[in-house]
């Protein structure tokens, strides 16, 4: 086994992390905790885009570590502990499909992630390459917990967890995105999320509920 | 085969039979020093065991010959099973013959005739602890052999000496794959061995238990031999997590005696770390609910494959 450099592996434990904290966002029930492993998330993306910066000497990629230290790991978690708080949310637990076939389910689409991310690691020429299927699989695992939740709450969650993969995408196949680019999306996400806070208001006044099949019927009444 | 190779060997195999009881009483102690109250003598289990041998068997009139020879069966598997484990050195006559798929089916065989044994009288407990028993097995198992197979990807054979020969002589590094199947394993070990995420050792309540209801049947020097496999079944756990994730202190490659004189030490405290870190993580996790232990073991499997996928993957 060739001995990769320290940074290089520091960096492949925050991949394979990232990718844990995915399964157990996958696996969790309870909303506070699932914004909890948000945090985490943003914090272990946070150290990789540091890792990164170091290694490579880009000045950008301290900005965007910044930004996501600010945006993913402080910010947003507290605006969604607020909102549960005022919504009254604590303790809601989302009543699920079987989480073990939830994670069978999971462990399929890392496998099909890798396989997809095969041709686009030999294409790219970053020394962080191998890492892309993880971020691809980060995304898509976001997008099965967004699939499997009902509970507005949570379908946000699995939202930011997967701008989280996209931004580890970016960085381990080009070094990240021009700090333009960047700046764009973290405002998007910022906005979204304050749209969506009132909007949750207004599911709420509408149906006492944050349950979002009550939006499937189109007319109100049957 | 050298005299020595031989020597490491039985060496193993004794060591493995006489101090499985005493890793017990050792968790046992530190069980009770976590839960502030005074524990029974380290000794304890040698105690029980001999008292048990000095008893008259008593055995329902419905047995049939099964239930008198699976606590051999058990308890010779096991002592086999220690044979295969490299827990001193690496150097073993009896590992040719057998690798860790081999050892896997070993402690599915056991497991097997403990099941059928339980039934084998027809009472209600000895039948449901089998069945559950075989739930427990069949999701474990999986689980296991992928930790096996994440091993065996690194270090490229299947062998457990060879494994942790190549494992304790591979270059430092973060291994992020090795550390999930750590995980997964420890998972596997408490499911497999009755310990409490999954079953209570210390219970009295026959309508939890899951190992003790296959044994209620028994008694005297059956029960003896049972509780003795038993203990050497999570010492054998325990050698197989040494092998596989700190196999530093085996003594490698071709065996002198001062080799073996630093490893016996060495495992031992690598046990009464082993020891106090279990008794830790049961004291800390509650009993799950039987229908919960699908999802432990599920979990468990996932973070095998993760390793797995992981070691493909980043090749880390």
């Amino acid at each position: 086994m060739a001995q990769l450099s320290w940074d290089l592996q520091l960096l492949n434990v925050c991949a394979a992390l990232l990718l844990l904290l995915a399964f157990a966002m996958l696996s969790q029930r309870r909303i506070v905790t699932l914004v909890n492993l948000l945090a985490l998330q943003g914090a272990v993306l946070c150290v990789a885009t540091l890792l990164l910066a170091w290694r490579t000497g880009e000045p950008h990629l301290y900005f965007s570590a910044l930004l996501t230290l600010g945006l993913k790991v402080i910010f947003l978690p507290w605006l969604l502990r607020r909102l549960i708080r005022q919504l009254e949310v604590y303790w809601d637990t989302e009543p699920m499909m079987n989480i073990a076939g939830t994670m069978l389910i999971g462990l399929m689409i890392v496998i099909f992630a890798f396989g997809l991310a095969q041709p686009i690691s030999a294409l790219a020429s970053t020394a962080t390459r191998s890492s892309i299927g993880v971020a691809v699989a980060v995304i898509l695992l976001a997008f099965l917990t967004m699939i499997t939740r009902r509970k507005a709450m949570s379908q946000i969650v699995g939202f930011l967890s997967m701008e989280n993969g996209l931004f580890f995408a970016a960085m381990s196949a080009t070094y990240g995105m021009p700090m333009v680019v960047e700046l764009g999306v973290a405002l998007d996400v910022l906005v979204a999320m304050l749209v969506l806070g009132v909007f949750f208001f207004q599911i709420r006044e509408r149906f006492e509920s944050l349950d979002l099949h009550h939006l499937e019927s189109l007319k109100e009444e049957k | 085969m050298t005299l020595m190779e031989l020597l490491t060997q039985s060496l193993e195999i004794i060591v493995a039979v006489a101090a499985a009881p005493l890793f017990l009483g050792w968790i046992n102690q530190c069980r009770a020093w976590l839960q502030n109250r005074r524990a029974p003598s380290v000794l304890q289990p040698y105690r029980t065991i001999r008292k048990l041998f000095h008893k008259d068997a008593v055995i329902a009139n419905t047995a049939s010959p099964l239930f008198r020879i699976t606590p051999y069966i058990v308890f010779g598997a096991m002592t086999l099973a220690a044979a295969i484990i490299p827990s001193m050195g690496t150097r073993l006559p009896f590992t040719a013959a057998a690798d860790a798929i081999a050892l896997v089916g070993l402690l599915a065989t056991a497991r097997v005739f403990m099941a059928l044994a339980a039934m084998d009288i027809g009472t209600a407990f000895g039948s449901f602890g089998a069945r559950r028993e075989m739930m427990v097995g069949f999701l474990a198992e999986p689980a296991l052999l992928m930790v096996i197979f994440v091993a065996s990807l690194i270090s490229a054979t299947t062998s457990l000496p060879a494994i942790s020969e190549h494992l304790a002589t591979a270059a430092l590094g973060l291994y992020p794959s090795l550390a999930f199947t750590a995980v997964a394993f420890t998972m596997v070990l408490l499911a497999e061995n009755a310990r409490i995420p999954i079953d209570n050792p210390a219970t009295h309540l026959e309508l939890t238990m899951i190992h003790e209801a296959m044994l209620l049947e028994y008694s005297a020097r059956h029960l003896a031999l049972m509780e003795w496999a038993a203990a050497l079944k999570l010492f054998n756990y325990a050698c197989i997590g040494f092998a596989l994730f700190v196999p530093w202190g085996l003594a490698a490659g071709a065996v002198a005696p001062t080799a073996l004189l630093v490893a016996i030490p060495l495992l031992a405290l690598k046990l009464a770390l082993a020891g106090s870190a279990l008794a830790l993580v049961e004291s800390v996790s509650a009993k799950l609910r039987v229908f919960r232990a699908p999802e432990f073991l599920a979990t468990a499997f996932m973070f095998a494959v993760l390793g797995l996928l992981v070691h493909l993957l980043l090749g880390a």
